[in-house]
């Protein structure tokens, strides 16, 4: 994307003025996505964007510039921007020599998107409609979309690392709304991959439609979810996301630092049921957050945060594992060359334990399973959470029995984490996009089914 | 940056635009965000953005590309690929771009939403003022033991839209705001609380202001425990209200309508809220944060009445979905920057001020929860069935007067019996950064789910 020389310039440049540390981020990206609702397709879209950031760390201070000029005197002026928001003052110029480091990506990609007929794309859209309408007139709704981008990114810094990625992800959605005459019910299945257009050899766009609109008219049969503190049955994949915020969150190295985690100084004590290892994991092939590097060099890798209960690292970013004199954890993310990198997750997941599924809900006289949960939020420094259930139903007398209708888990991180009481040998995961402070990346999140002896619902029975 | 920054963006909207059934929008803006911790300048960043939306229309096929770049040789490419795109479409009949006759008539509104004084601003004096916040955040309170967050932002945002019907139209605005959140407590227990302050020109902001509100909302929470489960009275902060009204809004987009996705589908002319709502959008008030002249397909805003004592009078449309429900476009476009197709969304939604403020309808019930802060919003809330559950932060209110703090609770009700329920609004109008304005709301019956 830009010359070894112009780089090696462009750093000597950033440090001019002083600093610890410069880096240069370099990203081009193309994304192209396809509609079709309400039976037809609407539209296709193509994007491109191209830039880069620079960043010059000095002491506690980073300043950071972005360009979409990738020409030399584009690079020049963020450089000098990055250089003077650092605020440095003259000092020595240490830009160590630019060394090629490639990292092994954790898969091959096989078909590109661009190399994919639109046509063929327009296809997979058409057949998961007839697919979803075939389920029954309740079935009044259909929105189907495709999207995929790829994402080539080069970093180069002061310490003398020159990387780079190539990352394709590909993703289809179905929404379906059913009616009758108890309301209007929505669902949505919608699986994605670091993959390209493969995810079509992996996945049928009929049954992604059939599982969405089935959701749906489960819906329209919910009675109002019971109110209170319950047992909280979570399905393979449908909970992980509540792992990821709940846990996830206050396990990165700048929450913590900042005091803003309920997680902060707790290394090597027991926070969590020793039922609970919890891994992030970026180099998980396929997964929606794997990755060969992350967006500041460092290779993605396997990163035990939780090991049988115990609490055994946080994930670092390059600030925070520098300061800590560390090794970094694969985990510094930016969503755009737009934005600065901080820590964030790939695919974290709850490892499986020993007990059967089935048993798992057999064992529960009266509580509710969990079989999709929507977004969530979570307060980091006080470990307090709220997630929707987007598909749930109750469990009475070790049985699965009717569904409910959407309503709130609400619950605290760490509390939650000594409460889980049992996990299954199955495992499942799910595709997202992550938030932090208003920048989003991919991550998933996965785990076996398992209980969380009691969460509070906030439903409506009763009124 | 300057209006001849505007004539240059939009005579590249027009070049682009040359060919019939296309257009452009063009963006370019200019950001700032500083973040500070612990005494520190944490990050300044400093930022130019700038690209390309192109939308083609032909035979009632929509094609749409972006790119982040206006190179005139990208902007060309960008071009191509849209008519490419718009091959792969089916038709529709109502596609089509605005046109002049679609707002014949309609008073252009006076607007300068732009303060050329934040462009002068030097990054010291931006910096000074976060760091200012953060240490007036941790002096407000001696319970305050820290703060998550310190930060100024700002942008500086032209458009320009041109299309080949003729519609041509340049915006221009500027923003700043300063927000924290403090972090209360010691021990086992954290409470966090948000304050800000924002407006259009530097001088408007007020760090100290921000600093205590974000340190009171946090302390004041301090203690909380999980009540018992029960119904009663709720009264919403403004900045709740705000949330709640932009889901509502949401519902009534003219866009969700058609496509069933809304609550209010069929239900014009009815009584859908009680008597003392009366909502509007209203782009065209100088007060509004997320005021514009024009939407994002060059057509002027104007004030739309949405519920009126509690009847729906009408929906916000775009030109596409007035043409569709045989209306006609609200100049209620909107478009998430340059890498988006023109959808449907308030800017400026606002309900019509109550007589009282806070203090008295906070002690016009014997017992209520006030609601500070909700989360899980949007996974909370469904805007076509209603359903409404969402985490709450708040004290419980007796006789008027703040009591015990809750925490870990739902509110849940349906939007449908919320909007019925209202029971008074606030004369606290305050007009919110990101659109809308907010004020004390009292919903006269709502679950709250604790033990």
């Amino acid at each position: 994307m830009i010359d070894e020389r112009v780089l090696d310039r462009t750093l000597h440049a950033a440090l001019r003025a002083g600093g610890d540390f410069a880096e240069v981020f370099a990203e081009d990206r193309r994304a192209s996505s396809a509609r079709l609702d309400d039976g037809k397709v609407e539209e296709l879209t193509s994007g491109r964007e191209r830039g880069a950031g620079i960043r010059v760390v000095r002491g506690e201070t980073t300043g950071y510039a972005h360009t979409a000029d990738l020409s030399e005197s584009g690079l020049r002026e963020a450089a000098d921007a990055a250089a003077a928001a650092a605020r440095g003052r003259e000092g020595e110029t240490t830009v160590v020599g630019l060394e090629r480091r490639d990292v092994r990506p954790p898969h091959e990609v096989r078909v590109l998107p661009e190399s994919v007929e639109k046509a063929r794309k327009v296809e997979v859209l058409e057949r998961a409609e007839d697919a979803a309408r075939a389920e029954g007139d309740a079935i009044r709704q259909v929105s189907v979309s495709y999207a995929d981008s790829r994402r080539r990114i080069l970093v180069a810094n002061s310490d003398g690392l020159l990387t780079g990625d190539d990352q394709v992800r590909t993703r289809f959605f179905v929404q379906c709304i059913a009616v009758a005459d108890t309301g209007m019910q929505t669902a949505m299945e919608a699986p994605g991959l670091t993959v390209g257009f493969e995810l079509f050899d992996d996945i049928e766009p009929e049954e992604v439609a059939r599982t969405s609109a089935r959701r749906a008219l489960t819906m329209l049969r919910a009675r109002p979810a019971p109110t209170g503190k319950l047992p909280v049955v979570l399905k393979k994949g449908a909970g992980g996301v509540l792992f990821h915020e709940a846990c996830g969150h206050g396990l990165e190295a700048d929450l913590v630092a900042k005091d803003a985690s309920v997680f902060r100084g707790r290394a090597g004590e027991q926070v969590a049921s020793p039922l609970v290892t919890l891994v992030d994991d970026g180099t998980l092939a396929r997964e929606w957050g794997a990755y060969a590097i992350d967006d500041e060099g460092a290779p993605a890798r396997p990163n035990v945060l939780i090991e049988r209960g115990v609490l055994t690292d946080y994930m670092w970013d390059l600030l925070r594992a520098r300061k800590e004199g560390r090794e970094q954890s694969g985990n510094g993310r930016r969503e755009t060359y737009q934005h600065l990198p901080m820590v964030r997750m790939t695919n974290t997941y709850l490892r499986s334990g020993d007990a059967e599924p089935d048993e798992i809900v057999r064992q529960t006289p009266y509580g509710i399973y969990c079989a999709q949960l929507g977004g969530g939020q979570v307060n980091t420094a006080t470990g307090d959470f709220v997630f929707g259930m987007t598909e749930a139903y109750l469990i009475e007398n070790g049985e699965i029995t009717e569904p409910v209708r959407a309503a709130n888990l609400i619950g605290n991180g760490p509390e939650t984490l000594r409460l889980v009481d049992a996990v299954g040998s199955d495992f499942g995961t799910w595709p997202g996009t992550c938030g932090k402070f208003g920048q989003g990346v991919p991550v998933s999140a996965g785990q076996p089914t398992l209980r969380v002896a009691e969460l509070t619902i906030g439903g409506t029975a009763g009124e | 940056m300057s209006s001849s920054g505007s004539t240059e963006l939009l005579e590249l909207a027009e070049r682009v635009a040359g060919a019939a059934e296309v257009e452009a929008y063009v963006v370019r803006s200019r950001e700032t965000d500083v973040r500070v911790f612990d005494g520190d300048v944490e990050s300044l960043s400093v930022a130019g953005v700038e690209g390309v939306g192109v939308r083609v229309v032909s035979d009632h096929r929509q094609g749409f590309a972006w790119a982040g770049s206006l190179d005139p040789e990208v902007v060309d490419e960008t071009l191509v690929e849209a008519r490419d795109n718009a091959a792969f479409a089916e038709p529709d009949e109502w596609n089509g771009l605005a046109s002049p006759s679609d707002f014949a008539g309609v008073e252009l509104p006076e607007l300068d939403v732009w303060r050329e004084s934040l462009l002068g601003v030097s990054a010291d004096d931006k910096v000074a003022l976060a760091l200012d916040l953060e240490r007036e955040t941790r002096a407000a309170d001696a319970r305050v033991r820290g703060v998550e967050y310190a930060g100024y932002g700002d942008a500086a945002v032209e458009a320009a839209v041109a299309n080949s019907l003729g519609v041509v139209a340049t915006t221009r605005r500027t923003m700043c705001s300063c927000s924290s959140f403090a972090m209360a407590g010691d021990g086992d227990e954290t409470q966090t609380g948000y304050g800000f302050s924002a407006g259009r020109a530097f001088e408007e902001l007020d760090a100290t202001d921000a600093a205590s509100d974000a340190a009171r909302r946090a302390v004041r929470l301090l203690g909380a425990k999980k009540p018992q489960t029960r119904r009663l009275p709720i009264v919403l902060d403004p900045l709740v209200t705000r949330s709640l009204l932009a889901i509502i809004g949401s519902a009534l987009s003219g866009e969700a309508v058609l496509k069933n996705r809304s609550m209010f589908v069929g239900r014009e002319g009815e009584q859908v809220a009680a008597g003392a709502v009366t909502l509007h959008e209203d782009p065209t008030l100088p007060d509004a944060l997320g005021a514009l002249s024009h939407d994002a397909e060059g057509v002027p805003t104007r004030r739309v009445d949405l519920i009126t004592g509690g009847r729906l009078l009408g929906f916000l449309q775009n030109t596409y979905t007035g043409r569709r429900s045989r209306s006609a476009t609200t100049g209620s476009a909107v478009r998430g920057g340059f890498k988006s197709t023109p959808g449907v969304g308030a800017r400026a939604l606002y309900l019509e001020p109550g007589a009282r403020g806070p203090e008295e309808i906070m002690a016009s019930v014997p017992s209520a929860l006030y609601v500070q802060a909700v989360s899980g919003l949007h996974s909370g809330t469904n805007s076509v069935s209603g359903d409404f559950s969402v985490g709450a932060e708040g004290l419980l209110v007796r006789d008027g007067e703040f009591a015990e703090p809750v925490r870990e609770v739902t509110i849940a009700s349906t939007l449908q019996r919320i909007l019925l329920d209202v029971g008074e609004v606030g004369s606290d109008l305050t007009w919110l950064p990101g659109g809308g304005a907010g004020m004390t709301l009292l919903v006269t019956e709502m679950t709250m789910s604790g033990e």
